[in-house]
């Protein structure tokens, strides 16, 4: 009994699509780092998609976050601490999850689905900024309680208002918040289960940076996937890098 | 002449502080009025903090009343406190002072002069754009005595400014203590160090286990204390 020729290691891909050169995807004609390279318009049109969701999820989150964040941290009321616990939870939100409530939310037959967002960046935008709100609210809260217990006493002395102590301890808290935007920038960016969920992922209208790995993955257009997965990662250091300067900067100008 | 009325003299009648079941101040009457300053003493958990703090506002006796100038319910504008350990904003050492002012209500307008003027006064003109935080303790209790000057204030409580300093800074604190009550404002400062009793005090309050033993002038209080617990302590025998 004799034992099939062997052939070339190959990556196995689902049926359609066959084995893969890997290093062709790698460094060929057509390959990721060209793409990357030569600013292939269609990569640079799902970078500019990814950042826009992003940026705009976590500005929006910010708005919602940190005012929730600082309210926390200040107002004392009853359920105060199940609120906190709660909170910190939904900081880990399953992006599945998150995904699936705003498509029931959104879809046709759910209570928005008047507002047609299913579909488009928009819904995007709403999914991941649920997603951040609670680590900007989660974050802004620990910042600003642990400010103003240091505060507290201080302020006091200087008579200062509800208005001003707030505005006080957010201005304080800069540098500490950055990280926590960069923080919630970075999961927005980085999570693939809600919007694709939401999204759709339409070629030229919903395709982000992750769902398009995931799907050109799938599919076997691995020269896509790498080119985007080597941006994304970029991308990722670029945000840690900015939230040590960030850090850095808060400690040489404000102690 | 200033804007809003006095807030001097301050007096406390029969105050009671209550924590708990520990009684930390207990049937505490005492006037402070304009003068020299009055230095409290006593040995740790006697009250002196706590004292501090009701008579700046900032804590409400369980029992008992407090006036100032004749106002139960004044707030703090024409009184400030600088704490056992003050804690700097983060911010420059002129922001924290620049803060103050805000605080206080000066107009934006003279903010400037007025930062460069108690920077001067504490002797930190130099460290204006430094992070208050990065400051040395003396330079921070001085900052702390500058920020609490920007409210210009009729009473000015200290406690124990100099508690962990050296010489040097302990020095620089009580010249700049001697210059600002040269000025009128009243202050009250506790601390436990007698030697700095002697060299501050008008009058000298002082408190053990809550009560308030002797209340009255620096040189009668050293020359015959009335009580046996302020001879002993004078003596620098170990009160508990």
């Amino acid at each position: 009994m004799s034992l099939p020729p062997r052939r070339k290691r190959a990556i196995q891909t689902p049926a359609s699509v066959g084995p893969i050169d890997l290093e062709r995807a790698m460094t060929g004609n057509e390959s990721a780092l060209q793409m990357v390279l030569t600013g292939d318009p269609g990569l640079y049109a799902i970078v500019q998609l990814s950042l826009l969701v992003s940026i705009s999820a976590v500005l929006f989150a910010t708005v919602i976050g940190v005012p929730a964040g600082a309210a926390l941290a200040l107002v004392r009321f009853p359920g105060r601490e199940a609120v906190t616990i709660l909170l910190n939870a939904m900081m880990g939100l399953p992006p599945v999850v998150v995904g699936l409530a705003i498509f029931l939310l959104l879809s046709r037959s759910g209570p928005l689905g008047s507002w047609g967002l299913l579909f488009t960046p928009q819904a995007m935008v709403v999914a991941q900024t649920v997603m951040v709100a609670p680590i900007i609210a989660a974050l802004t809260r620990q910042t600003i309680e642990d400010l103003w217990v240091d505060y507290r006493d201080e302020l006091a002395a200087m008579a200062v208002g509800p208005v001003r102590r707030v505005a006080t301890l957010v201005w304080d808290a800069r540098f500490s918040l950055v990280t926590a935007f960069l923080a919630g920038f970075g999961r927005a960016a980085a999570e693939v289960g809600a919007i694709i969920i939401v999204g759709g992922n339409i070629d030229g209208f919903t395709r982000t940076m992750t769902t398009a790995i995931a799907l050109e993955t799938s599919k076997g257009d691995l020269p896509l996937a790498i080119g985007l997965g080597m941006i994304l990662i970029t991308i990722v250091i670029a945000i840690n890098a900015l939230a040590w300067i960030a850090r850095r900067a808060g400690e040489r100008y404000a102690g | 002449m200033r804007a809003s009325a006095s807030d001097l003299p301050v007096m406390l009648a029969e105050v009671k502080v209550v924590a708990g079941t520990v009684t930390i101040l207990d049937d505490v009457s005492v006037t402070i009025a304009a003068g020299a300053p009055t230095i409290l003493i006593g040995p740790n958990g006697s009250g002196k903090t706590t004292l501090l703090r009701v008579a700046m506002g900032l804590l409400a006796p369980t029992r008992g009343r407090i006036a100032w100038g004749g106002r139960e319910a004044a707030p703090p504008k024409k009184r400030a406190i600088v704490f056992q350990r003050p804690v700097m904003l983060h911010r420059s050492a002129a922001g924290n002072v620049r803060y103050s002012l805000a605080a206080a209500g000066v107009p934006r307008a003279q903010r400037n002069d007025r930062v460069a003027e108690l920077l001067m006064l504490v002797g930190l003109s130099d460290l204006g754009h430094r992070p208050a935080r990065r400051l040395s303790g003396g330079e921070q209790q001085r900052l702390a005595l500058a920020r609490a000057l920007a409210r210009d204030p009729d009473i000015l409580f200290l406690d124990e400014p100099t508690a962990s300093l050296d010489p040097a800074a302990t020095k620089a604190i009580e010249d700049i203590v001697r210059a600002v009550a040269a000025r009128g404002v009243k202050v009250v400062m506790s601390t436990h160090d007698l030697g700095q009793a002697r060299r501050l005090a008008g009058d000298i309050a002082m408190l053990h286990r809550g009560r308030l033993l002797e209340n009255g002038p620096a040189a009668a209080f050293f020359a015959g204390p009335r009580t046996e617990e302020a001879r002993r302590f004078i003596a620098g025998e170990l009160l508990v």
